[in-house]
């Protein structure tokens, strides 16, 4: 607890640095990677984070250093040889795009980790701290590095906002883009760029191996969220954002533990809370949506069946027990309890010393259940040309559903009907 | 029957285009009069969207140019208006009805500038002028098809162009938006614009075009609409493609030959 308070009251500027630096890193991935996500190339970024790992060691060994300047330059160079090399599989030979990624990015990678090795046996004491570009360290991000990666991260975010509108056209209507006049090919060079610059930035916090949800989880997260493309873009970042204080913090308080997998398990939390809890698209809500659903039908059922009993006896004023309820339809008893209850607190049904009697509402809503069920049957037999006795496990279900403006087309089509094609009544 | 036009709004000439080494059009050379509803018909695979799309120079030509309002096709880029297919772009995209139709102002706004008031208004009326003025703000997703090709037409209507390339605008779409298509199609040649549309039905096409193209991986007819729809020249188009033509086009893919020597 102690810690936690420590880091949130960010007295010591060496928390400052490093919880700016991740969260304007994990910011710019996550807007960034809204356009990837939308450009449909989420798996290109994946295979862009692990080329950069041979980059950055070739960097090193050519270099001696760790300026973070070359270091960004080499991972930028393979980054973007890794994509030419995509491209051209794709479009010189008979393999496909999902292929010539997995080839990609195994190959690279695993030149990286070749080159890493050699790097770690070599003996060069400045190599100490290059693992940390495979699983990231937020800790590390102070002084020349913190910079030097800040600088490109808001230089990310601002080419983002000032071609916002030529990214959106390009990833939702390419050769619309292209007939009026818009360089296509050069805003398709300058996202793919940004993508990579936007993983070349990342890795400092994440790594290698992970940086590929950084950029794809946060705008998969805040596409269940909204419908705008404004708003998605500012959810990924706030999403991004969360990430990268959590990724900071937990740098800071287990120096053992490297930060890429920590931010990945936050920002997949938060993408798996959004699947369950959006609301319309989330799965929760759907869940419910069936919920209310059955208890609709339920309900709808238990009225129509007192109104079909009344219809018998043509009179609406008598009460059921609860056995002549389940003798009229096999419904579980359980059910039908809880339903009659339910209807009773609704006001729709009284009950009675002799068991259950519809109110004069109920009486109106059960009629409406029988009458839409007849509607549509006829409309079956007259419009589809079903047979009469082919219509009515059809009109169980239409029955629930009909809208008070669909029941009224209903009527004008079918002329103010009086018989249904069984010659019950409709009332 | 290849009619061709003084003074065309659209001239292609000998125009090739291949997939992969396969021409799928082979020297097409054809001049469409201005102010015209032209129709570009043929069967299935028969490469009616290509021909456009290389109009556009969406589509790169292995050999022959074309030419709009006497230019190249990059020198009249804002008097152009393409409505593409409406399965060609994803329609879960995170944007309303609205965003795509303001897209309609992008050309004539260049790079950087974000949409402005008048351009706003100018979307409306577009939506209006497709009946969707009620679905400005709708989420494109929940779009049945004919809307979907309306919020497409309301976008290219936004841009004011003087010619207007259609993609099977009539495809999968409801009796009620075909009429309002086809009836903002004739106003819009009383304007004075030329409308190309990618067509596949023969019913409609006599009432709808007053210039047909006839398409089967060559040109068979080009010409006004009475004279290009009959008989025998709709039976050259659809009695099936042209044996050895064909055979040539896949020799040329698998041989990896060039269409052109140089």
């Amino acid at each position: 607890m102690n810690e936690f308070i420590e880091f949130f009251s960010f007295a010591d500027a060496n928390i400052r640095f490093v919880t700016v630096g991740s969260v304007l890193l994990a910011t710019s991935s996550a807007v960034v990677g809204c356009f990837t996500l939308l450009r449909k190339r989420a798996l290109v970024g994946d295979a862009v984070a692990h080329a950069v790992l041979p980059g950055v060691c070739l960097a090193f060994m050519l270099s001696g250093t760790k300026n973070p300047f070359i270091l960004l330059l080499g991972a930028f160079v393979t980054g973007w040889l890794s994509l030419i090399t995509i491209d051209f599989i794709t479009s010189r030979s008979r393999i496909k795009e999902d292929t010539a990624i997995a080839l990609v990015l195994s190959v690279f990678f695993g030149i990286g980790i070749l080159l890493l090795t050699a790097i770690q046996h070599s003996g060069n004491a400045a190599q100490s701290g290059l693992d940390k570009f495979l699983f990231g360290k937020a800790a590390s991000l102070v002084g020349e590095d913190l910079i030097a990666f800040s600088m490109v991260a808001v230089l990310l975010l601002v080419t983002t906002i000032l071609f916002y509108k030529e990214l959106a056209m390009l990833c939702f209507d390419k050769a619309y883009a292209k007939t009026i006049g818009y360089p296509v090919r050069g805003l398709e060079l300058l996202l793919t760029t940004l993508t990579v610059f936007a993983v070349v930035v990342g890795i400092q916090a994440v790594g290698v191996v992970l940086m590929a949800a950084m950029l794809i989880t946060p705008a998969a997260a805040a596409r269940f969220w909204t419908d705008k493309l404004s708003l998605m873009l500012v959810l990924a970042a706030l999403i991004g954002a969360f990430s990268g204080v959590s990724g900071a913090y937990v740098s800071y308080t287990a120096p053992a533990m490297p930060t890429g997998p920590w931010i990945v398990l936050i920002v997949s939390m938060i993408a798996i809370l959004s699947f369950a809890f959006a609301p319309g698209k989330g799965w929760v809500s759907r869940l419910l949506r069936q919920r209310r659903n059955k208890t609709l039908i339920l309900e709808e059922n238990l009225l129509k069946l007192l109104y079909h009993l009344g219809e018998e006896k043509q009179d609406f004023q008598t009460s059921y027990s609860l056995q002549q309820i389940l003798e009229k339809r096999a419904i579980p008893k359980k059910q039908v309890s809880a339903g009659l209850s339910k209807l009773r607190k609704q006001g729709y049904i009284e009950k009675t010393p002799a068991g259950w009697q519809l109110t004069l509402q109920g009486q109106r809503r059960g009629e409406r259940v029988v009458r839409l069920h007849r509607l549509w049957e006829l409309y079956l037999t007259q419009y589809l040309q079903l047979a009469s006795d082919h219509v009515h496990e059809d009109a169980e279900t239409i029955e629930h559903i009909i809208t008070p403006e669909l029941e009224q087309r209903l009527m004008e089509e079918l002329g103010y009907p009086v018989l249904d094609p069984h010659s019950a009544r409709i009332p | 029957m290849i009619i061709q036009v003084e003074n065309p709004v659209v001239e292609v000439h000998d125009l090739t285009v291949s997939y992969d080494r396969k021409p799928v059009l082979w020297g097409i050379d054809l001049t469409l009069p201005a102010g015209s509803l032209v129709g570009v018909i043929g069967p299935n695979g028969a490469g009616k969207s290509t021909l456009i799309k290389a109009m556009m120079d969406l589509l790169p030509a292995g050999s022959g140019y074309v030419r709009i309002f006497d230019k190249p096709i990059a020198e009249v880029r804002n008097r152009i208006s393409y409505v593409p297919q409406r399965e060609s772009v994803d329609w879960d995209f995170p944007a309303s009805v609205f965003d795509v139709v303001l897209m309609g102002s992008y050309g004539k706004l260049g790079l950087f500038k974000r949409p402005r008031q008048a351009d706003k208004d100018a979307a409306m009326e577009a939506l209006q002028k497709v009946g969707m003025q009620g679905f400005a703000n709708r989420q494109i997703s929940q779009l049945s098809g004919g809307q979907q090709q309306r919020v497409f037409l309301a976008r290219a209507l936004a841009q004011n162009a003087d010619i207007y390339f259609m993609d099977e605008p009539f495809a999968g779409v409801d009796i009620a938006t075909e009429t309002a298509i086809i009836e903002l199609l004739r106003t819009m040649r009383e304007q004075g614009k030329t409308v190309i549309v990618v067509h596949h039905d023969l019913q409609s096409a006599t009432e709808y075009f007053d210039w047909v193209v006839l398409l089967n991986m060559r040109l068979v007819a080009s010409g006004p609409a009475e004279q290009v729809l009959t008989q025998h020249l709709l039976e050259q188009t659809y009695g099936g493609k042209l044996t050895v033509l064909t055979k040539v086009g896949e020799l040329l893919r698998k041989q990896e030959f060039p269409a052109r020597e140089s």
